[in-house]
């Protein structure tokens, strides 16, 4: 028994090691941005006096809240939009299938393979033309596509674990197509269409490529207020830390929150 | 597979066409514009600084393309940092997975915290790496060098690729745990009992048991990471901006310095279609695996 103990001990130190060691970035990027610039550079040390300074000056040289709402607007309005077109065609495919509709999945999730920079010049030279280069409404655009492929497959995935009879039911009930996704399908469903939700939401948060080329002032989202950092000033660290935390903040808790019940849509049912 | 569909169901022939319609056809425009107007402009000749030269260039551009070294070291690059990142997370990821189901205290924190690299956005966990961690001089990496006498390493300069796959599988190592670790949940545990019984070690429990059974988890794995990774471009955006030299300038960051640094519209079209070509040869394999994982 004593040896049982002793090997569950060194299983969880190993475990909690890997942990420290793979979580310290991140642990240290929050530490940094509390402390001093001369402190920052200085021999790693846990033992500082805290200060704020870094927030405060980090927020008079460029307006966290303004890149923050954009980055908001930007991932629940790509995210709202992807839903709305989205749960049709699941609902369709997993519901009404065909024999195409595999092959439509298939070819749905083909289209996220493209790579962005395949693409970068026509889509640049189409919102510049348009005036969609630098909105909102351009990034929403782009990420509600770049999203459409994995959202409609997660959705598919969960409606198909829907008991058919239940639909079948409602349908004998003289339930409209509407009524039948509306008052049936929605609410039975909902924990997956959240995690679908999620996904889209902290896919759109961090994406990189199209909002730094497609975006320079109006619209920059909290990227694009990361990466200015990393021009020569960047080498301020503590200012750049403080940055960083209050531009992942939001979204690593999102993630915690809801790491759980994202996996289920991500695997996309292939793994149970 | 495909249940014969009731009668009441035809009536609705109409409705799958009118349900997928806006889906279907939102991603054909999204995939079938960007990619005409891409294999247009890599035909002529168009440089953004140059307005008067334009018109038909025919394979000219591709003919500067392939005799470009940069393309053949930047399609290299883009193998290696794929692959590489592949194998560590993969391999990492089912091990970390096998560790972090035992049972030990604090178990759920200490998985919060393994994942959380993945929720990281890319520009951010590339700014931290390069600058707190990886810095030469005032690094927590040469801290630690200097704790044991070594020379701190120059990471950029002198291992920048290894530094770019460091940064990548840091954030893909936690994604890769995170459905491995989801999969080990269904790993028949009275299976693992009766195999120990029988006087199986932990190594042949390992890859008699456990790995087979994450074999599907495994190449969803694959399948979501390598369509990333074959695009990876803030990591190298902000770290090293392809250098020293074209050390680490893969396809997506070449086309991006061709495109919007040097304006050669034509130039980066053609790299475009390159890298479409280099994702659809990549995409065949995937979509077979994908295929059969539908098919239960």
């Amino acid at each position: 028994m004593n040896n049982s103990m002793f090997k569950r001990f060194c299983i969880g130190l190993l475990a909690w090691v890997i942990a420290f060691v793979i979580f310290f970035p991140i642990f240290w990027m929050v530490l940094t941005g509390f402390k001093t610039e001369t402190a920052a550079i200085a021999d790693p040390s846990l033992i500082f006096s805290p200060t704020l300074d870094s927030y405060i000056e980090v927020q008079q040289r460029a307006d966290y809240f303004k890149f923050a709402w954009n980055s908001v607007v930007i991932s629940f309005g790509s995210t709202i939009l992807a839903l709305l077109i989205a749960i049709p065609a699941a609902y369709s495919m997993a519901f009404l299938p065909t024999r195409r509709t595999k092959g439509t999945l298939l070819w749905m999730l083909s289209t996220k393979m493209l790579p962005p920079v395949g693409v970068l010049v026509p889509i640049y030279l189409l919102f510049r033309d348009t005036g969609l280069l630098d909105t909102k409404l351009g990034l929403v655009i782009v990420y509600t596509l770049m999203n459409l492929p994995i959202v409609v497959w997660m959705l598919y995935t969960f409606f198909k674990d829907l008991p058919r009879d239940i639909l079948e039911a409602g349908r004998m009930d003289g339930a409209s197509t509407l009524q039948e996704v509306v008052y049936l399908l929605l609410p039975l469903t909902l924990p997956g269409i959240a995690s679908t939700g999620l996904l889209s939401v902290i896919l759109s948060w961090n994406e990189a490529f199209w909002s730094l080329n497609l975006t320079s002032s109006q619209a920059a989202p909290l990227t694009a207020y990361i990466a200015s950092f990393s021009s020569p000033e960047g080498l301020f660290w503590a200012k750049l830390s403080a940055a960083s935390t209050m531009a992942i903040a939001p979204i690593l808790v999102f993630g915690w929150l809801t790491q759980k019940q994202m996996v289920r849509g991500l695997t996309f049912g292939a793994v149970k | 597979m495909n249940k014969p569909r009731t009668a009441g169901r035809t009536v609705g022939g109409l409705r799958p066409l009118a349900l997928q319609g806006p889906a279907v056809t939102l991603l054909f425009l999204w995939m079938i514009v960007p990619l005409a107007m891409t294999i247009w402009f890599s035909l002529q000749r168009y440089n953004l600084l140059m307005p008067g030269m334009t018109g038909f260039a025919g394979l000219e551009n591709y003919q500067y393309l392939f005799t470009d070294p940069a393309l053949w070291t930047a399609m290299l690059n883009t193998l290696l940092l794929v692959g590489w990142v592949l194998v560590i997370t993969v391999v990492g990821g089912t091990l970390l997975a096998v560790l972090f189901q035992q049972e030990f205290f604090g178990r759920g924190i200490a998985r919060v915290l393994v994942i959380s690299p993945f929720f990281v956005m890319p520009t951010v966990s590339a700014l931290v790496w390069k600058n707190l961690m990886m810095h030469p001089a005032n690094g927590v990496l040469a801290w630690v060098a200097s704790l044991f006498g070594a020379e701190p390493v120059d990471w950029f300069s002198s291992l920048p690729m290894t530094s770019i796959v460091i940064i990548v599988a840091w954030q893909w190592l936690p994604f890769a745990l995170l459905i491995l670790l989801t999969a080990m949940q269904s790993l028949d545990e009275d299976q693992v009992e009766a195999a120990r019984m029988d006087g199986a070690g932990p190594l042949s429990v390992f890859f008699f048991i456990t790995l087979p059974h994450l074999k599907r988890a495994i190449s969803v794995v694959i399948m979501i990471e390598m369509i990333f990774l074959l695009t990876v471009f803030a990591e190298i955006f902000v770290t090293t901006s392809g250098g020293p030299g074209l050390a680490t300038t893969n396809l997506a960051y070449l086309i991006y310095i061709r495109a919007l640094l040097d304006f050669d519209v034509g130039m980066a079209s053609a790299g475009g279609v390159v890298a479409i070509v280099l994702a659809n040869i990549v995409a065949i394999f995937l979509v077979r695996m994908v295929a059969k994982n539908l098919e239960d």
